[in-house]
């Protein structure tokens, strides 16, 4: 999936002030020079701390991300939509592990980010907060969702943090799969009867707005940008990332038949580039701060999960430890 | 010499009425493709079952690990049911395909065992599930390498190192659980529990088996038993656990009768083709 910065403050505004200045002024120019930082080299603590809640929120959208497709694993129409699906969902899982360990890297304990998850502390991605009502959800989320994760991921495989970066490489090569079996279920829907086309137009019409809002604020309003990039965080903004997103999808939809549901989208000749209507920001907001539509449902799913698998992992524990002792002994 | 008997005349009148074909010519044989079908259904429907059941637990497992583990196990799980059903969708030859086979039949036809469609419960439950089935599957996979039927036996050798994988992990948390905390020994003994009056029906011997044996395309289920009562034992005997007690074996999902979890599975499994019909997804 993907990530966006969702702090508002500006985390990166006091480092001068606080940091070994030569030490600072070294790694600055790591960064410009494009090399990798790695976990054991020094960094300014803005650096880790802003990389950690980038990366966890990361690894908490695969994981909440597996919600809104699971629900459709067991009602996939055919042996083969079900097999992609599952391979899809279970990718999802395996990204939020890798992601996990790059951000573990940064001095961070999983279960600390499992729990700022669970307490409502730390965020994930607002698209996962919206529900997937038909089958058709489940191609416009390959399509829409993991197309905007790839375009919001790709930059991030020269990310300047050597853990993340390398875990990208990975994630973004399954994105990619992801993506076109998206497109591909999006195709046959509206390739099939009329009750399938209309699935397909009605997905389409609620997931293109929660898909332009993944790549997070406009430019202006979006206090972290210029400091992440100077860190190589961030290699785009978000509002070049949104424009290339609607430069890619739009003829994509128009080649299958499907309508952009925003009355404004129209090629702009001189810029080499669609114009859209603007993004309702008032509800990105909202979704930011917990009020999705499914976003209480998300949330129990995940803390159910965790509740209820305590005491799998305290028995796990529990008999690594006799082993353990066993060995000891032994 | 022997002297030989006369051919009668009510002799020639039969022999006129067997097909023509010269003798070397492969026997005409209808029973053979209705026990290959009969046969391929149980071996599809026992993996297709197990699969969405596992499935269920997709994003919901105690830990990202064990929610990898279970989507990859039910994933093979699927890949198998996809082979078995294709070939037995081409033995019927009444041009159904593997989807019609898994869509479209109702509860009285699905032929797979009672043990697979068992509730996930807690996920002790669906470990002991696992273990118990997967343990009888790696043993008659192994035999089915040898299949009379080039197909079944190139499916088999290619999920057999798959169903070795399930064996070991499901072992693995029987044992863990069954040695973990007073909880987990508690959850563990409950699900074998439930599963154990099921074991029976994995070794039952009806007439598709025993003309399956016969025709050299399953293998002994009795010398399987052997191997796997040995292996069950020795994994519960690790994890600390006593066996349940034998319980009355619970029989008919070979016949198509089933426990009441069946069509629940099978409504949710099966709404999107039924709903509508006539699409292609």
């Amino acid at each position: 999936m993907y990530t966006t910065e969702l702090s508002k403050s500006a985390s990166g505004a006091n480092v001068q002030g606080i940091e070994d200045p030569a030490k600072l002024a070294a790694f600055e120019a790591r960064v410009a020079a494009d090399e990798f930082i790695e976990p054991k080299d020094w960094m300014p603590e803005a650096y880790r701390r802003t990389l950690t809640r980038q990366i966890s929120q990361h690894a908490h959208s695969e994981i909440v991300g597996m919600l809104p497709e699971g629900n459709w694993i067991s009602r996939a129409p055919s042996l083969r939509r079900k097999a992609i699906l599952l391979a899809k969902v279970q990718d999802e899982a395996g990204h939020g592990l890798y992601l996990y360990s790059a951000a573990e890297t940064l001095g961070t304990s999983r279960r600390e980010m499992i729990e700022a998850l669970h307490s409502g502390k730390a965020k994930y991605s607002t698209i996962f907060n919206y529900p997937t009502l038909t089958w058709a959800d489940i191609g416009a989320i390959g399509w829409l969702v993991d197309g905007a994760a790839i375009m919001n991921q790709v930059p991030l495989q020269r990310t300047s943090y050597g853990p993340y970066a390398r875990a990208m490489v990975r994630v973004c090569k399954e994105e990619s799969f992801h993506q076109r079996q998206g497109y591909e279920i999006c195709m046959a829907m509206m390739a099939g009867t009329p009750d399938q086309q209309r699935m397909m137009q009605d997905a389409f019409n609620r997931w293109w707005w929660p898909s332009l809002m993944m790549f997070g604020p406009t430019d202006d309003n979006s206090p972290n940008t210029a400091q992440s990039m100077r860190w190589r965080i961030k290699r785009d903004t978000n509002d070049e990332l949104r424009q290339k997103f609607v430069d890619i999808t739009a003829p994509q939809a128009d080649a299958i038949g499907l309508t952009v549901p925003d009355p404004d989208l129209k090629w702009n000749e001189a810029k080499g580039g669609y114009d859209f209507g603007a993004v309702d920001w008032e509800e990105f907001y909202a979704v930011v701060k917990g009020e999705g539509p499914v976003a209480k449902e998300r949330m129990k799913a995940r803390r159910d999960a965790w509740e209820k698998g305590a005491w799998v992992r305290e028995a796990a524990a529990a008999y690594a430890e006799k082993q353990a002792r066993k060995a000891q002994a032994a | 010499m022997p002297s030989l008997p006369p051919i009668r005349p009510e002799d020639e009148a039969v022999a006129e009425k067997i097909r023509p074909g010269g003798a070397f010519d492969a026997p005409v044989d209808e029973a053979h493709g209705r026990i290959l079908f009969e046969l391929a259904l149980r071996l599809g429907d026992d993996s297709l079952i197990l699969g969405q059941r596992l499935a269920e637990w997709c994003g919901h497992a105690p830990g990202v690990e064990v929610d990898l583990s279970l989507a990859n196990m039910a994933l093979d799980l699927i890949g198998q049911a996809t082979h078995f059903l294709t070939i037995a969708a081409e033995a019927e030859g009444k041009g159904r395909s593997a989807d019609d086979l898994a869509f479209r039949r109702d509860v009285l036809d699905f032929k797979n065992c009672l043990l697979v469609e068992q509730p996930n419960g807690d996920f002790a439950q669906t470990m002991a599930r696992q273990f118990l089935f997967s343990a009888w599957q790696k043993r008659l996979f192994d035999g089915l390498t040898a299949c009379a039927d080039d197909r079944i036996a190139a499916v088999a050798a290619k999920a057999v190192k798959e169903v070795a994988y399930h064996e070991e992990l499901a072992a693995e948390w029987v044992i863990r659980l069954g040695d973990g905390t007073e909880e987990s020994r508690a959850r563990m003994i409950d699900g074998l529990d439930w599963m154990w009056r099921f074991i029976p029906e994995l070794f039952e011997t009806d007439e598709v088996m025993t003309d399956a044996a016969a025709r050299g395309l399953v293998p002994d289920l009795a010398s399987i038993r052997i191997g796997y009562d040995a292996r069950v034992r020795a994994v519960l005997a690790e994890a600390g656990l006593e066996a349940p007690a034998d319980q009355r074996p619970i029989l008919g999902g070979r016949r198509g009768h089933h426990s009441e979890h069946l069509g629940h599975l099978l409504a949710v499994m099966q709404y999107l083709p039924r709903t509508y019909p006539d699409a292609v997804w």
